[in-house]
This record gives structure tokens, sequence and C-alpha cells, in this order.
């Protein structure tokens, strides 16, 4: 049998590894001050690897290759342009910090594309290996990049943390996955999917599943395995922790969905529970804890687990009430990721906007910017408003799907967990709405010069925006690319 | 042999690996027992694919031994970065960030 090799499916990720390649070599050739140059180009071959993207959405075809490995269908595609998006945004907000840090561009931009790659792959694979493989090329780069502040031992503190958590959480998940795969005779999800569904399966199977999502749990910090995220956040630098609370832990999502929906979905006693205790511990402590923090990036930190649990609610109740809570669940996860992508990217580009001054991310030093930068304490206020779930602001969304999944379930374990998330909805208020009090009543420690924002930082801040208030205001631009995306082959 | 056999033995090496990496205060032996962990996914996989037939598991252990040779790679780096840094491999002096 001879495999069909299909270039217009794999176009994107062909596209951005050649980008990768020139970047990596061009940066070789170019003098140190011209060294800025790269991130143009990586911003180029980020916008051009989502034409493809466009133009096999408009197609429509189900693409599979690679005996089923490989699949690119209407998920794969909006989780790749959203990966894509994500990443550019990201490059717009590291343009000025890194530059201005005389850290080494060309390097950074390189890594960064890199892990977007894995991205890319981790929304097509349908299989354990090629999933394996995608989540390292997502994660080995990020490791580097959190520790990139090569002289300051806080930035090497949080690379190492990183780094000896995410092998740790990989040899889990691959001693996992090797049960699973031992118990059915394939990497492949849709055979993985028959032998899980069938009666009387292994107990060491049940066991493989849960430390193959024990493994995903890390990557998306949830609780009880969450506590390398707040020390990581703060010590990386901020762009990279944009970069790992937005679309790093996205990847971990997607794969999980992949999982859970492809593969594992016929046995829900494996999985369910985990899951719901999962998302009630993530929501719960995450909430408390950030009320408690005095740094902006801490709290974002924390303010991220919870986001995190908010996200896998929809899983904990997704096999219950007769099939209805299975695809509106897939459809809460996506637009809650879609949504918190937009919210998080613009609420951390502020902070790196306000620390530009104070060079601090304290929470003392936000006192009274609005007398300062109105606009920038207003945006930031409205992005932290969105994140507590405040309509006209797209976080209200993003909270109403994952009700609506929890109602569709309908389950007493459903309830209660839609009761659980209500009630971390108000406590999540109090800190976000605390911040943005301090930002609007207190005043200023001393006499404080306007924010200086540069171009490419206000353009990522607008665009985040922008989106925050459209789709709080017109919500089924979202629900449409949801309803698009559902369901996994 | 008896596949149950092979199970055993991945099991003592990935708890071994686990006590490792829990009780070793050492970055370089910290990294050691995580390679311990791999090495037990690994005789699971060739164990299963030996006794069932299936190719693909000797194909994934050779992408999981790939990909480890990598992260060693770049975890020796970072343990050098912080062994310059703090002049210590000890991973107890990593207490900067808290709260």
């Amino acid at each position: 049998m001879n495999p069909r090799f299909d270039f217009h499916a794999l176009a994107p990720e062909l596209i951005l590894t050649g980008v990768i390649l020139v970047v990596l070599v061009v940066d070789l050739f170019l003098d140190e001050e011209e060294r800025w140059r790269t991130s143009r180009l990586a911003s180029i071959g980020l916008l051009a690897a989502l034409i493809p993207v466009i133009t096999l959405a408009v197609d429509g075809n189900d693409r599979v290759m690679f005996g089923g490995a490989y699949v690119v269908d209407d998920y794969a595609l909006v989780m790749k342009g959203f990966f894509l998006v994500a990443a550019w945004v990201t490059l717009l907000i590291s343009f000025d910090y890194i530059g201005e840090g005389d850290y080494y561009q060309g390097e950074f931009y390189f890594l960064l594309l890199t892990s977007t790659l894995g991205m890319l792959v981790i929304a097509s694979a349908r299989d354990l290996i090629t999933l394996f493989v995608a989540l390292e090329t997502i994660s080995l780069p990020t490791f580097v990049l959190a520790a990139w502040r090569k002289h300051d031992p806080e930035s090497n503190e949080a690379g190492l943390k990183y780094f000896l958590i995410g092998v740790l959480s990989s040899a889990v998940m691959l001693y996992g996955m090797s049960f699973v795969f031992g118990f059915s005779g394939s990497t492949l999800l849709s055979d993985i999917s028959t032998t899980v569904s069938a009666d009387g399966v292994a107990p060491l199977l049940l066991v493989g599943i849960f430390m193959t999502l024990v493994g995903f749990a890390f990557k998306v910090s949830a609780v009880p395995f969450h506590f390398w995220a707040p020390d990581t956040y703060e010590g990386a630098p901020t762009p990279v922790t944009a970069f790992l609370s937005v679309a790093s832990k996205a990847g971990g999502l997607v794969a999980m969905l992949t999982l859970v929906y492809a593969g594992f979905f016929g046995r829900p006693e494996a999985w369910q529970p985990v899951l719901w205790v999962m998302a009630a511990a993530s929501m719960t402590l995450g909430n408390l804890v950030a009320l408690r923090q005095t740094n902006m990036v801490r709290l974002l930190a924390y303010s991220s687990i919870a986001q995190g649990g908010f996200m896998l609610v929809p899983f904990a109740v997704a096999p219950d009430g007769s099939g209805t809570a299975a695809t509106s669940s897939f459809e809460a996860v996506v637009i809650y990721m879609l949504i918190y992508g937009a919210m998080n990217l613009g609420a951390f580009a502020c902070v790196i906007a306000i620390a530009r001054r104070t060079g601090s991310a304290e929470l003392s030093s936000y006192n009274g910017l609005i007398k300062s930068s109105p606009a920038l304490a207003v945006t930031f206020s409205l992005f932290l408003f969105s994140l507590a779930g405040i309509p006209p602001l797209a976080g209200w969304f993003a909270k109403f799907v994952m009700f609506r999944s929890v109602l569709d379930a309908g389950t007493t374990a459903a309830v209660v967990l839609g009761v659980i998330a209500a009630i971390n909805s108000v406590v999540a208020f109090f800190y976000y709405a605390g911040v943005s009090r301090r930002m609007i009543l207190e005043d200023p420690a001393e006499e404080q010069e306007p924010v200086l924002v540069p171009p490419a930082l206000n353009a990522a801040i607008a665009l985040t925006a922008l989106t925050t208030l459209v789709v709080g205001v017109y919500p089924q631009l979202f629900a449409k690319l949801g309803e698009f995306a559902a369901g996994v082959g | 042999m008896e596949l149950n056999l092979f199970l055993m033995l991945a099991a003592f090496l990935f708890c071994t690996g686990i006590y490792g990496v829990l009780a070793r205060r050492n970055g370089v032996l910290v990294l050691m027992s995580v390679e311990l962990m791999l090495v037990a996914v690994n005789i699971n996989l060739v164990a299963f694919a030996a006794f069932t037939g299936a190719i693909a598991g000797q194909v994934f252990a050779l992408f999981v031994i790939t990909i480890a040779a990598a992260e060693v790679g770049v975890g020796l780096a970072l343990v050098l970065l912080v062994y310059r840094n703090l002049r210590s491999p000890d991973l107890d002096n990593l207490d900067s960030l808290k709260g």
C-alpha cells in the first residue's frame, strides 16, 4: 500500500517548518542590530501558514492520512487557526520585550515557532505516537523559553521547575499509554476506542487511561498537578508566560479532547470521576489562592488554573444526558478555549505594558493607573471583567456555554459541579474587580509618567480587546466556530 | 517467559524512578530517575509488542528513546545553567519563587 501524500492538507505544517528553518539560518547572517528582522519573518510565516488553514476550511473535506493517524477535519482546522493567531499575538507582545532585553532574538522566535508547529500537529493527531511526539514538540522549546533570562536565577528556577515537572508528567503519561497500547494492540485512537468500549476490559487498561490523563492534567495545570504553574509563570519572561498560559495550555486541552472523545469515550467510569474532581478542585483552589496574591503575574497564574477548571467542567459531564451533552460539552470546551485565549493574552499584554514603566508586577504598582494612563487602565479592566464573566464581554459567553453543557447533562453530579462553578464565578469576581478598583479608585504613591506603549504591543492589546468586545456582543461569531468544530473523528 | 514478568520488572523500575524523583535533591540524579521511568515505559512497550505481535509498540519505543535523548539534552543544559548561577546542583536552593 502506497501512502498518498496530501500536500494541501499538510501545507500549514510544511510552511511553518520552512519558515522555522529560514529564521534559524537567516539569524546566523544578521548583524546584532539587524536581528529584530527575524521577528518580521516569523510573523509573516505564521500568517502564511494561516492561508492553507482557511483554504482547507473552505474546501471542507475531511482528509485522513497515514492510516488514520493524522486527520485534518473541521475541529483540527479551527484549533490550528486558533494556535496560529495566538502565536502571532504572542509574537507582537514579545517583540519589544525581547528586542530591548538584548536577548538572543533569532533563537527566541525559532523556539516560539517550533512550539507552535507542535500545536498544529497535536490538533490533527489521532494516534498515541503522534500525540506524544507533538506534545514533546510543544513542551521542549518552552522549557528553554521559560529559562530565557540566562543570568536571572528566578528565570533559571522557572525553567528547571517547569522542565522537571514536564518530563515527570511525560513519563507518567507514557507509562499509561504503554498499557493502553498493550491491551488494544494498536496506537490508533479508533482501534483503542473499540477495545475500550468492549465488555470486560482489564483493570490495568483502566489504570492506563487514568495515568495518561494525569500526564495531560500536568500540562493544563489542573489541581492537584498545578504547583509548578505559579512559580514558572512568575519567573519566566512575561511574554513567555502569556504563551504558556494560553497556547501551551490549549495544546494540552486539545490533546485531552482528542483522547477522551476519540479514544476513551466508551468507558466513562475510567475518566469521568477523575475529571470531575480535577475540575472542582482547580476552580476552588485556583480562585481561593488567587484572592490573597500580591503579585499580578501570580494572580493571573492562579486565575488561569481556575479557568482551566472551568474548561474541565464540560469534560466531566460529557457522557451524561443521553448524548446531548456530548456535543454541547465538546462545543463548550472549544468555545471556552478560543475566548479564554483572546482575553488572557490581552490581560498579559496589559501587564507587560504596565511593567514597562514600573518594572514590577506588584499589585501596589497598579494603584491609580487611571490618572496617568486612562486608556490602558480601562482596557485592562475590560479584560479582567471578561475573565470574571461579566456581560457584555466575551467571558460571559464562555461561562454560558459551559453552564449549558452542565444543564444538558442534567444528572445530580453535573448539577453539583455546576453549583460549584457558579459559586467560583462569584469568588473570582472579587479579585478581578479588586485589581480594577486599585487602578481606578486608589491614589498613586507618587506622581506618575504616562505608560508609553510601543506600536506592536498596542496592536496586540487592540486586537484582543476588539475580539473580547465583539464576541461578547455578537457571540454567534464563536458559536458558529464551535458548531463547525464539534465532533472529532 | 510470561508477559507478567516483564510488566513487573517495568513496574519496579517505574516505582524506583518515581522514588528517585521525589527523594533525590541533586538535579542530575533527578534526571537519571526520570530516565529510569522512561526505560520502564520502553520495557512495557516492547514486551507488549513481542507478545501481541503489534509492531507499533516497537516503533513507539524508538520514538520514546529519541525524545528522551532530546529531553536530557535540554535538562542537562538547564541544570548546568542553575549550577553556573548558584554554584550548586542542589534543587533545594530553588526556592526564590513562593507565595
